[in-house]
């Protein structure tokens, strides 16, 4: 079953080609991981998942339907987004901020939701949702914002290098947490990271991005066993030396 | 502008048509000319709108010429050099013919039959100095002057029968000329900070600060009649007014004019007293001492107890200014809150409008003031105008900038969410930008309470009057008389904007 799937999507700014006609596919309860350099495309790749960006040729399709024909604010609200600042809304308190997007689409319980996300990843609502998130240390906040981002319950969640600003004892928490709840709820998600070692850890699949062109998109195993490309190659034993 | 604020300004507009609008310039003999104007067509049962120490001869003549102002007191050698823009001419009847004709045929504005005494610029230097150089005339003058320092009126300065005349008539050469407004050039004389000064021969305040007047002695300053100018609509409409003021053409001399103005510039006798005992010594009102509030001030008077005795007064200017400030405050928001936000949603073209707000800014007050005299009259409207533009630049720039750079963050992960545009401006960015933009419009605020003091300038009122009187009369007393209450008046502002900004700041 196919959630997400981008076919032949092409995105340039001016002179500089972002995406170049990328062909891809994310099944269902699937994570695959968009890895690559700053510049290779990955963020633009995910940010056309939810029309924050809009291709300029190919197409995206969501759920089986062309997601230019989609309503934008409709389709952001069933995708969940966790962006890497968290970005929560500094006047709202942790609740309202998690109750976000079942305000918007004019749920009736939003607290009740809000409190089961924030329990969801790992946080008593009875202490933090009447917090502000400048009370929250920065790990804290990035929960926040997974929370906020299933609060919804989405059918695909997109997060934009969640975990990069963290130091590692809080990433390999939060890391922890994320792949519990994948199991849990089966969720797919399409998380951009510049981290091999954690597209290894959280992903089923990895695409490897450069220069707005996929190098190789493969299971862990495989793509450490067959790199497809010398730039596949060269990222596994960077990492590798990394460690 | 909303549609009640225009009401309320018509309003005000609308009574000032009926009575009498008597207007001056800021200085010493026109106020007490101008009171008396007032006094007499009271005297003769005409209702009277007193607008004194209109900002300069550009302004109080623009008022007269557009019909804002009906009558001010004018001297014939500034309507023949100021406004006419003609070369000077020693012979006063030549020259009250020669301007009678040309602004009743360019402007329909009449000179009323001259007043009685002539005045004319006298050149003043401190006793000291001139016992140190030996100063009696302007020959001697000329002799010392290189290493004298002048501060003189920037209209002075200008003026062909001025220093241009001076310096050819006499080959005087100052060590340095400074241009000095009227208000400040006697202190700056006193002080030492200067040593020569013009005036005008009826000053009373040469006899205050115990000055010497060198002596024309080649007769170089033509000496120029003082009479009622008048609108055009004052001579077609009201016979009866024009025959008032005229009772007193004829009837001043040089003696009694100095003695009037000392009375008001050194003894510092309110200027109804001195213009109601003028009228009556002058057998044209009935009594003396018409004003029961006349009972004797002495001069001494403590700066707390001189408030105290004006706060009815005093009570009316701040309604006033608090008026002018509310209005225009009011207005600007209404248009600078929208528009900044409407800037922060182009793209492009955002910061020149903010940058031609900016400008606004800049435009000296009188300027400004000036410029619209043609099209809005004097008084509070086009006040209420030049404080609206006035207040424009503080809280379009702080509420474009505050709503632009309002935590991107947030922004960005809003609209991921599905945060439509209007969700994010109204949830995000304004409440984001509140502290900013009050700052903005407290900024516009505090600047508007000490801007309004100008519109005293254009007949407006508010705490303006004393500053200006007090400046023109170099009276330290009651300039304060209106700037403490002003200084209160911003404090009083900015604190209560506070208490609506700590309601509108948002949490966290």
């Amino acid at each position: 079953m196919t959630a997400l799937l981008a076919e032949r999507v092409s995105k340039r700014y001016g002179e500089v080609v972002a995406l170049d006609e990328i062909s891809l596919e994310v099944r269902r309860g699937e994570c695959l991981a968009l890895i690559g350099e700053s510049g290779s495309g990955k963020t633009t790749l995910l940010r056309c998942f939810n029309r924050l960006t809009e291709p300029d040729g190919g197409r995206v399709v969501v759920d089986g339907r062309d997601a230019a024909t989609l309503d934008p604010y409709e389709l952001r609200r069933r995708t969940g987004y966790v962006p890497q600042d968290g970005g929560l809304l500094p006047h709202w308190r942790v609740r309202r901020n998690v109750a976000l997007v079942p305000w918007l689409r004019r749920e009736g319980d939003a607290a009740e939701a809000a409190d089961r996300a924030l329990r969801l990843v790992g946080l008593e609502p009875d202490r933090f949702g009447g917090s502000w998130p400048r009370e929250l240390s920065g790990g804290q906040r990035q929960r926040v914002a997974v929370a906020r981002a299933l609060a919804a319950r989405p059918v695909v969640v997109l997060l934009d290098e969640p975990f990069g600003a963290l130091d590692a004892i809080t990433r390999a928490d939060l890391q922890t947490t994320f792949l519990t709840l994948r199991r849990e709820l089966a969720l797919t998600a399409v998380l951009v990271t510049h981290d091999l070692a954690e597209a290894f850890l959280l992903a089923d699949r990895i695409g490897v991005l450069r220069a707005g062109r996929l190098e190789q998109v493969a299971p862990p195993a495989e793509l450490r066993a067959a790199p497809a490309t010398p730039y596949v190659e060269e990222l596994l034993t960077r990492a590798r030396v990394g460690r | 502008m909303s549609g009640a604020t225009l009401l309320v300004l018509l309003a005000l507009q609308a009574s000032d048509v009926d009575p009498v609008v008597v207007a001056s310039k800021p200085f010493g003999e026109s106020y007490v000319l101008a009171e008396m104007f007032a006094q007499i067509l009271e005297a003769r049962g005409i209702a009277v709108d007193r607008r004194p120490g209109l900002g300069a001869t550009e302004i109080a003549f623009r008022a007269i010429r557009t019909g804002a102002a009906d009558v001010y007191p004018e001297y014939t050698g500034t309507g023949l050099l100021a406004i006419l823009g003609e070369e000077p001419h020693r012979e006063p009847a030549k020259v009250f013919d020669r301007v009678s004709r040309e602004f009743r045929r360019r402007w329909d504005a009449r000179w009323l039959p001259p007043l009685g005494f002539e005045n004319t610029y006298a050149i003043a230097v401190r006793r000291e100095t001139a016992e140190r150089h030996r100063l009696a005339t302007l020959s001697d003058l000329a002799r010392s002057a290189p290493s004298l320092r002048a501060g003189l009126t920037p209209d002075f300065i200008g003026r062909p029968d001025g220093l241009p005349g001076l310096a050819r008539a006499y080959g005087v050469r100052f060590a340095q000329v400074r241009a000095l407004l009227p208000a400040v050039k006697y202190q700056a004389l006193a002080a030492g900070e200067v040593d020569v000064i013009d005036g005008y021969s009826t000053d009373g305040l040469i006899a205050r600060y115990d000055l010497v007047v060198l002596e024309d002695d080649r007769r170089f300053f033509p000496p120029y009649q003082a009479a009622a100018l008048v609108s055009g609509r004052l001579a077609a409409r009201r016979p009866a007014a024009v025959a008032a003021l005229t009772e007193l053409s004829g009837r001043l001399d040089e003696a009694m004019m100095r003695r009037l103005n000392r009375r008001l510039e050194v003894d510092r006798e309110p200027v109804g007293r001195v213009a109601g005992d003028a009228l009556a010594e002058l057998g044209l009102t009935a009594s003396t001492g018409a004003a029961p509030e006349a009972a004797e001030r002495p001069g001494g008077e403590s700066l707390p107890r001189y408030l105290w005795d004006r706060r009815a007064e005093l009570l009316g200017m701040v309604r006033r200014h608090l008026l002018l400030v509310a209005l225009s405050l009011a207005a600007a928001v209404a248009v600078a809150l929208p528009l900044g936000l409407v800037l922060e949603r182009l793209s492009w073209g955002a910061e020149p409008v903010v940058r031609a707000a900016g400008i606004l800014q800049t435009l000296p007050g009188i300027a400004l003031l000036a410029f619209m005299i043609p099209l809005l009259g004097i008084g509070v409207v086009p006040a209420v105008v030049a404080l609206f533009l006035y207040s424009l630049y503080p809280i379009l720039r702080n509420t474009y900038t505050g709503v632009r750079d309002a935590a991107p963050d947030a922004v960005a992960a809003g609209r991921a969410l599905g945060m439509t545009p209007r969700q994010i401006l109204g949830h995000i960015r304004l409440p984001l930008a509140a502290p900013v933009i009050m700052a903005g419009i407290r900024t516009a605020a505090v600047i508007n309470v000490g801007t309004a003091t100008l519109a005293a300038f254009i007949g407006a009122g508010g705490l303006g009057d004393p500053i200006a009187a007090g400046l023109a009369l170099s009276d330290t007393r009651m300039i304060l008389s209106g700037a403490i209450p002003a200084a209160l008046l911003a404090l009083g502002v900015d604190g209560a904007l506070g208490a609506v900004e700590r309601v509108v700041r948002p949490g966290g």
